[in-house]
């Protein structure tokens, strides 16, 4: 089994869609959430917070320095994601293909290193 | 166990190119490890340069490099076994399957239920989370037993270019996890799609190069038509495998009359069609018949169809234009693309004449960008960015006696048009063309 990040990018300064449109968007995120759990593919799923909460921390002579804001500013911003355990990048494809589809916005998938591969 | 046939560097360059695929693939099953498969199988070949000469080509030649390949890789594995533990588990599941390598038994049976190996390998090179580029240069790379070197030259890249491309691609199948195995039912006519459509990328590109001043690269042309006989070997029930190769055969007949003593491009209604392949004619046929007899029609088996009835005529005066057009309609119901849209205008010119088509064009053009009609789906300015555009209507502004507008319309398809013998065929129809016109450069 391997693990793979599926990462959701939000653009950059869109307004968040409303509740009427986000709740049946957020109903079926949690439903294939559940289904995850119950097929034994489900490690971890989170949302987070706009990138204006970010705080990055560099080191300048030895002295951690903290920076307000995110690392890049982009156009878009990773939004959430999700984790998945899997046998391979096909059974990994299936559950992202369905996660993108009930979002709505591009999302990455990225197998995580292998230190055996 | 020799024979006493007589081995040469160019049988042993043939046994290669025929075995080559079909070794990396079994070999890949059984170490899971693209590098490794592909190494044990050049070290493979390595050896029988040397011992073949001497001992004689073994009965099976195919049975014979898988079974030195997988014991070259299981010693392998046991060497690096000693430092990792995951290597030697490795180690011991392909131990089960090793076998001495004067067994000839062996050797024949490892030849032979090993087509679905390949398989598996063709829709790990054709995989879609590899770029286009990538499946092209894995597909020839590991199941054509093309060099690095010889792929570059083929799709005019540095040789650096392309081995970086086929390393990150073989990385990525690792890294990812992209797996060695037939796609399910679910999945397998959109993977099938993937996998036609990198066989013809590779016909085409072997047919017209894109770019570059020759026009014909056999090579790429024939490896294709090679890969396309074997994968309908291995899915005999596919109908869109069997017309894309019908396709292959079709387009390849007209090979030998498509390029006039000075290079340039000879179009087909001026070939001369006594050059034309009748062998792979007939075969093309025959296959387009077992398609139409299956009656589940696809984008291949219609082109395949179409160039069915081209070659079917003995003199251009006797093409089933119709026909052609029908059979247009049909495609253009399943796959409504330009280049579509523009041959059939071609047909059309010769069923209700040029100025019909040309109003089909036109109305190609004026369409573009809309939601319904002719031309629906297609980007706006798309067909202008075409040289197929120009030149069709070139051809019909021609034959419609508007030399002026046809000129004009030969500058913009020449602008365009990128492949060097393409060009000099546009330049001689319009230079034909300009000495009809007092005062036209």
């Amino acid at each position: 089994m391997a693990h793979y990040l599926l990462s959701i990018y939000q653009p950059s300064g869109a307004t968040p869609p409303p509740p009427e449109v986000l709740g049946p968007i957020m109903d079926n995120v949690d439903a294939l959430n559940k289904e995850m759990q119950a097929a034994g593919v489900w490690v971890y799923a989170a949302g987070l917070d706009y990138p204006s909460t970010a705080t990055v921390i560099t080191t300048e002579n030895g002295e951690p320095v903290l920076t307000d804001g995110p690392y890049v500013e982009l156009k878009e911003y990773l939004g959430g994601f999700t984790i998945v355990d899997v046998p391979d990048l096909d059974v990994a494809l299936d559950w992202a293909k369905r996660l993108q589809s009930a979002i709505g916005l591009p999302l990455e998938v990225r197998p995580f290193f292998d230190v055996h591969n | 166990m020799s024979t006493t046939k007589p081995v040469t560097d160019a049988r042993i360059g043939e046994i290669f190119r025929e075995e080559y695929g079909r070794a990396v693939a079994v070999l890949t099953r059984t170490f899971g490890d693209l590098d490794l498969a592909e190494d044990t199988v050049q070290d493979a070949f390595t050896i029988a340069v040397r011992r073949w000469p001497i001992d004689g080509v073994p009965p099976s030649p195919a049975g014979w490099i898988i079974t030195t390949a997988r014991n070259r890789g299981i010693d392998r594995i046991r060497r690096e076994s000693r430092r990792d533990s995951k290597h030697a588990e490795a180690a011991a599941l392909a131990e089960q399957t090793r076998t001495d390598d004067s067994e000839v038994d062996d050797e024949d049976h490892e030849a032979g239920p090993v087509t679905d190996d390949r398989l598996r390998l063709i829709f790990t090179c054709c995989h879609p989370a590899l770029a286009p580029t990538a499946q092209v240069a894995l597909t020839l790379r590991l199941l054509g037993g093309l060099s690095t070197p010889e792929i570059a030259r083929a799709f005019l890249v540095p040789e650096a270019t392309m081995a970086q491309r086929i390393v990150r691609a073989k990385s990525k199948i690792k890294g990812a996890r992209i797996p060695n195995r037939i796609p399910t039912d679910a999945d397998l006519p959109d993977r099938l799609r993937t996998v036609l459509a990198v066989l013809y990328l590779i016909f085409n590109e072997g047919y017209t190069a894109s770019s570059g001043d020759s026009l014909v690269r056999d090579d790429l042309s024939a490896e294709a038509i090679r890969l396309t006989r074997l994968l309908l070997g291995l899915m005999p029930d596919e109908p869109e495998v069997r017309g894309l190769l019908a396709l292959m055969l079709l387009t390849q007949a007209r090979r030998p009359a498509r390029i006039g003593a000075d290079g340039e491009l000879v179009p087909l209604a001026e070939q001369e069609r006594s050059r034309w392949d009748t062998e792979l004619i007939a075969t093309g046929h025959d296959l387009v018949l077992q398609c139409i007899r299956r009656n589940q029609p696809g984008p291949y088996q219609l082109q395949a169809a179409i160039n069915a009835v081209h070659t079917d005529a003995k003199r251009l005066e006797d093409t089933d234009w119709r026909q052609i057009v029908l059979l247009y309609d049909q495609l253009l119901a399943i796959s409504p693309t330009p280049m579509v849209e523009l041959n059939r205008a071609i047909a059309l010119a010769e069923v209700e004449g040029p100025e019909v088509a040309l109003g089909y064009v036109e109305a190609l053009r004026q369409a573009q960008g809309s939601t319904s009609g002719p031309g629906r789906r297609m980007e706006q300015g798309l067909l202008e960015r075409s040289h197929l555009f120009h030149t069709v209507r070139a051809d019909l502004l021609r034959r419609l006696g508007q030399p002026a507008e046809a000129l004009e319309a030969y500058d913009q398809a020449i602008a365009l048009a990128t492949n060097a013998a393409e060009q000099r065929f546009l330049q001689r129809r319009r230079a034909e063309l300009s000495g009809l016109l007092p005062n036209a450069g």
